[in-house]
């Protein structure tokens, strides 16, 4: 078996039969690392992470070129929640708690991702619960009613339960505030040590997604535009001035003072 | 005595809610799990009726084997018309779907009567007929027993909804599609799970109504009523389903005792507006609009 547990290779995503949305992407996850796909609203990241877990048909969309294998296996031939249950979780965007269900139901629910799994190990609510001891103590009260950071326990431990090989994690920051964002990413840190998985993580935070990341890649309009290992993509000018939010040459954080009318152009762009 | 006539009208329209309360959960049901109005209801319920019937008078089984040979026929029912007919069209617009359920209501009726022919026939009596007495109110034994039969499924219903692992998946697709394929729940499997499960509750009505009003081919229109008690209740609320089938169980026999039988269903459909211009979401419903 192939060191990789992802391998994408130019794949082109259409919606609905007119927009097309992925131009031929490609990146690979390697077996228990993290890998983070960063880029700008409409990039097309998360509907990468869709394509990879096959929920594009939902949403009118449809691979059109390209390959994507999970575990040597080609993933368009598997059904969604089929691929869920050989150990691919998709942490959705926005969270995707099932509301009107308790904390309690939620993990029920994500039971389903172990049913037919050969090493017979039922469904731990424990492990869980250890990772988000927060969950435990709310664990009858409707998931509706939680903090977004309580969803976003709720949203990883119902991933994490299902005892994945790769995680795809949609933006686990969004709408967090900065210490929650850094408990969050400390969690998903010590997840990918422990329990060994490996993650593909889209973030719009590029620099905790980097911090945690062991290999990086920046889309653009559907492409890929830059990969390369965190402290490379650190150190290069255009991610500092456009994902990490640092003036081009001086490394000062960038003042909304000092902002400027025009801004030097992207050069992958020129 | 006026007090007791009212008390035991008030019983005999409980008895009749029970029953539209019953439907109501199996239309509900295939709402909530796969948003289709599925406006066969009356029909499958029809269906439910008359496969007892053939059962018990046709192949002269006992009632209870009778019961259950319907009921499994109920929901082979619900699964075939999932996969054959409303599986290919999701996705598609939903009034194409609401307008193929109404084509599918008339399908079923004409099977029925090219079996059956479309004379009424009267269901073999299976309730026990000793008066019932609730105090000093009288009530008919098969109103009776068909309220219990009723109130225990739903009750059963309810306890499966909420404790079996089946069900929460059917509530977890219910809430958001695209995440529970992401929990690994077969998605599929529980559109056709939603289907054979309203399929069995209909047959299950289909049966107790037909034992108090004898069946015929136009049993369906009692799914216009149920129509009536799903928007008034709410469409997706299992909970106004329940108490608005109770209420327009109520509001019908007041109505036809004291204004006369023909504003039986005038007084339900005044209702139906009253509540559309008050609460277009229904009494329980989820306030978003759907658009029909």
């Amino acid at each position: 078996m192939s060191q990789n547990v992802l391998e994408i290779s130019n794949i082109e995503v259409v919606y609905n039969h007119t927009v097309q949305v992925l131009r031929g992407l490609s990146l690979t996850v390697p077996r228990g690392e993290i890998v983070a796909l960063l880029g700008s609203n409409g990039a097309g990241k998360s509907t990468t992470l869709k394509a990879v877990s096959n929920l594009l048909s939902l949403e009118n969309g449809e691979l059109s070129a390209g390959r994507i294998t999970f575990n040597g296996a080609d993933t368009a031939r598997q059904a969604p929640h089929g691929l869920v249950r050989d150990g691919l979780c998709h942490v959705m965007e926005g969270r995707r708690v099932f509301e009107d269900l308790t904390v309690e139901e939620n993990l029920v629910a994500a039971g389903y991702a172990i049913s037919g799994r050969k090493d017979g190990r039922g469904a731990s609510f424990d492990l869980v619960y250890e990772y988000f001891p927060r969950l435990h103590e709310r664990r009858r009260s409707l998931a509706g009613y939680l903090s977004g950071g309580e969803q976003q326990m709720l949203a990883i431990g119902r991933a994490l339960l299902g005892r994945p090989k790769l995680m795809l994690l949609d933006e686990p920051s969004l709408g967090l505030s900065p210490v929650l964002v850094e408990d969050i990413f400390t969690i998903i840190a010590r997840i990918n040590r422990e329990q060994d998985v490996a993650m593909l993580l889209v973030e719009q935070n590029a620099n905790v997604a980097l911090a945690l990341a062991d290999y990086g890649y920046i889309m653009e309009s559907g492409r890929v535009m830059m990969d390369g290992a965190p402290e490379k993509l650190m150190a290069d000018a255009d991610v500092r001035e456009f994902y990490l939010g640092m003036a081009g040459a001086g490394g000062e954080a960038k003042s909304y003072r000092h902002i400027k009318h025009y801004k030097r152009r992207k050069r992958w762009l020129s | 005595m006026e007090w007791l006539f009212f008390f035991e009208v008030s019983l005999a329209g409980l008895g009749t809610g029970g029953l539209y309360a019953l439907t109501a959960i199996a239309f509900v049901l295939i709402y909530k799990a796969t948003r289709v109005i599925n406006l066969a209801i009356g029909e499958m319920l029809m269906v439910g009726a008359y496969l007892f019937f053939g059962a018990a008078a046709g192949w002269a089984l006992p009632w209870w084997l009778a019961i259950i040979a319907a009921l499994i026929g109920g929901g082979i029912l619900g699964i075939v018309l999932e996969r054959g007919v409303i599986r290919p069209l999701l996705g598609e617009n939903p009034i194409s779907v609401f307008m193929v359920t109404i084509g599918l209501g008339s399908i079923l009726v004409g099977m029925v009567e090219l079996i059956w022919t479309a004379n009424p026939r009267s269901l073999p009596n299976f309730f026990p007929t000793d008066p019932i007495f609730i105090g000093d109110a009288f009530l008919a034994p098969k109103t009776f027993w068909s309220f219990v039969v009723a109130a225990v499924v739903i009750a059963l219903f309810l306890l499966l909804f909420r404790f079996w692992r089946g069900g929460v998946a059917l509530r977890a697709t219910a809430s958001d599609q695209g995440a529970a394929y992401a929990m690994g729940i077969n998605v599929p499997a529980v559109y056709s799970l939603a289907w054979c499960l309203a399929g069995v509750i209909a047959a299950g009505a289909g049966i107790l109504l037909g034992s108090i009003g004898g069946i015929s081919s136009e049993m369906g229109f009692f799914g216009l009523t149920v129509l009536v008690v799903v928007i008034v209740g709410g469409l997706d609320s299992v909970l106004g389903a329940l108490l608005a089938g109770i209420l327009i169980g109520w509001m019908e026999a007041m109505a036809g005792v004291y204004l006369g039988g023909e504003y039986e269903h005038l007084v339900t459909f005044i209702l139906l507006m009253v509540v559309l211009l008050l609460r277009p979401y229904g009494l329980f419903g989820t306030r978003e609009i759907e658009r029909l």
